[in-house]
């Protein structure tokens, strides 16, 4: 052994000098990384924001830890009343007015504070129906469309022009589409009635009742329908890959057993394209879930007092009726009203409360897929 | 691996023969002058043969020759493929000719099966491969369903491997086991003929050996046409042999005959392994 004879501080005498290329190649690693940690970062700090700010108001301490008061009752407006000693009593109208009484002279001021107080049921029931809906119709109109395109249609000029219509349709903004849902569903579907309303485009008398264009209304079904045009060419697509990727063979041994296309299709194409499919329409439905031009138009009320059920329409009202809906009660909670400390309680509720539910929705979807996956798998 | 297969070859040649005798006055299938092509592109040029009952009938040929495309178009799988018909000519069919508008095409695959060449079984159960034709064709009754699924299991020599696991995926059986599986699933729908498109090119020897005796047993009852392009598989199979080339029947004629004194020059190159 040589010890090196005039530095103790000498460098690795055996350390490889870095060349030009791994600098290089180390800087790109670097560049890429980073740009991977800069999402994460911002991923975790909006997520950690919202939990921090809203779980307090979705939990509590005792039980049932659950602060059901904000899940089961309908936004209402948020009175705040301070009393001269400095008291604050938070409460609802009807509170107020009694506190006021008791308290008499001794009022120093009354705030009211617009959908803050209260709970936000309206909200969760009013998405969770437009979602339902939105999902049968997107994924009745995407898989049929799919299944056509790759399955019957002849390939040629007429059906690449179909394919890029239905591509570019992923591109036309959403309010595009809230208009487009105005128009179409809310002032110009057609109704069966039997007294059809004086701004009918058009009435088509069947007999025993009349075919009305006179569009749904503001209703769940209106936005509904909305939101899966909205997400319809995610669905389409990805249907269609799925469609493709099942084996050739499949089909020609059907086929070749002797069934017919539509059994082929149904028996030994669509269930093995099905696991593929629904995890694409996740992002889909995900998105629907919390898009807010297009229902703004369509379905969504910036208030309401009553379940969709507890109208004229009865049960009916479940479609007929126009709604609440978490994406715009936020935005109305975010920019419609002046902010104050008071207000926070029912924005961040809200957040937490709708990406807990998008979530919820996300993993049930995964679930299904897992479940389906392991029942079809080649 | 020869000798495993020599000697249902040698039994079942002679009971074959005499089969063939009492068949070969009316050929079931009748290709006849037929012209095929993929949209503009000619692959069969007037192919003219006749295919007797209860043979097995091989067809090789080197890659592209045409030999899987006239297969193809016995059960008229290629109807499948934009573009894909039959020019000139027809095929029939115990005298039906099986491209008419009026045939219907569904009877016509019940009575021509196919197996293909990658062993492809659902994948589902053994027992729901087995009775996809049936159900496919509406039959309800679960009692005719399960006894038709252990005929043609036990028609496919897979009976006693698969009985204890009848409801467990396809997927997991041995590749020859799976394409006995796919021989089973052709063979419950009771076809009178039978195409098979190289249904031994992803199996083993082993594997090989069975499906060609299964041939051999599946012969009495069926009758069997084979695309090969392994030719001791041809000469341990078949009865009778068509060799193509570039989508012109070139010889057909007695196994034996042709392989042993081909009429054909280009014949003679490819069986020696100087051409394709």
């Amino acid at each position: 052994m040589h010890a090196p004879a005039n530095s103790a501080l000498l460098e690795n005498p055996f350390a490889k000098r870095r060349s030009h290329r791994e600098t290089y190649e180390f800087l790109v690693k670097s560049v890429l990384r980073g740009a991977t940690y800069v999402i994460l970062f911002a991923t975790a700090a909006i997520f950690l924001h919202i939990i921090v700010k809203g779980s307090p108001i979705l939990f509590q301490a005792k039980a049932p830890f659950i602060n059901t008061e904000f899940l089961t009752k309908l936004p209402e407006t948020l009175h705040v009343l301070e009393d001269k000693q400095g008291h604050i009593y938070k409460t609802d109208p009807k509170g107020a007015d009694a506190i006021k009484h008791q308290l008499g002279d001794n009022l120093r001021q009354e705030k009211t504070i617009s959908y803050s107080g209260g709970g936000i049921l309206g909200p969760i029931v009013g998405t969770f129906l437009l979602v339902l809906v939105c999902i049968v119709v997107a994924l009745f109109l995407g898989i049929s469309s799919a299944i056509y395109l790759s399955e019957y249609a002849k390939p040629g000029k007429f059906i690449e022009w179909v394919r890029l219509a239905i591509l570019n349709l992923a591109g036309v903004p959403s309010v595009v589409f809230g208009l487009f849902g105005l128009g179409v569903f809310v002032l110009a579907a057609p109704v069966f009635t039997n007294t059809p309303m004086d701004r009918a485009l058009l009435v088509i008398p069947l007999g025993f009742t009349q075919m009305s264009f006179q569009g749904w209304d503001t209703s769940v079904l209106s936005g509904a329908f909305t939101l899966a045009f909205v997400i319809l060419p995610v669905i389409i697509t990805a249907s269609e890959e799925c469609l493709r990727a099942v084996p050739m063979g499949f089909r020609e041994t059907s086929l070749a057993l002797g069934a017919t296309r539509w059994q082929t299709i149904w028996r030994s194409v669509l269930p093995f394209a099905m696991p593929g499919i629904l995890t694409s329409s996740i992002l889909g439905i995900a998105r629907a879930a919390g898009e807010t031009a297009p229902i703004m138009f369509t379905a969504a009320l910036a208030f309401k007092d009553k379940l969709p059920w507890q109208g004229e329409a009865g049960l009916g009202g479940v479609f007929t009726e126009s709604v609440q809906a978490l994406p715009y009660h936020i935005y109305t909670l975010a920019a419609r009203i002046p902010q104050n400390e008071y207000s926070e309680r029912a924005q961040y509720g809200s957040v937490f409360v709708f990406l807990v539910l998008v979530m919820t929705l996300a993993t049930a979807s995964v679930l299904l897929r897992r479940k389906l996956r392991a029942k079809y798998k080649w | 691996m020869t000798q495993t297969v020599a000697p249902p070859s040698v039994s079942s040649s002679s009971s074959s023969s005499v089969a063939a005798s009492s068949a070969t006055t009316q050929p079931l299938l009748k290709i006849n002058e037929v012209d095929f092509a993929y949209g503009a592109r000619q692959t069969l040029f007037g192919v003219n043969m006749g295919i007797a009952q209860r043979e097995v009938t091989a067809f090789i040929g080197p890659s592209g020759c045409g030999k899987s495309t006239l297969l193809r178009c016995i059960n008229r799988i290629n109807d499948m493929i934009e573009g894909a018909r039959i020019t000139k000519g027809n095929i029939t069919l115990g005298n039906v000719d099986i491209n008419h508008p009026d045939l219907d095409v569904i009877a016509l695959r019940r009575k021509v099966g196919m197996v293909f060449q990658k062993y492809n079984p659902f994948p589902r159960s053994i027992f729901e491969n087995v009775a996809y034709g049936l159900e496919v064709a509406g039959m309800k009754n679960k009692k005719v369903i399960a006894e038709t699924v252990e005929r043609s299991l036990r028609s496919a020599t897979l009976w006693e491997e698969v009985k204890d696991r009848l409801h467990e995926s396809a997927l997991g059986l041995s590749g020859g086991q799976q394409q006995r599986l796919c021989i089973a699933r052709t063979l419950s729908v009771r076809p009178e003929v039978v195409l098979m498109d190289e249904p031994c090119a992803a199996l083993d020897p082993i594997a090989t050996a069975k499906i060609e005796e299964l041939i051999h047993q599946l012969k009495k009852d069926y009758t069997i046409v084979i695309v090969t392009h392994n030719m001791e598989q041809a000469v341990r199979v078949s009865d009778k042999t068509a060799f193509f080339y570039l989508g012109k029947l070139i010889e057909f004629n007695n196994t034996m005959t042709l392989f042993s004194t081909p009429e054909n020059e280009q014949t003679e190159r490819y069986l020696s392994g100087r051409m394709g």
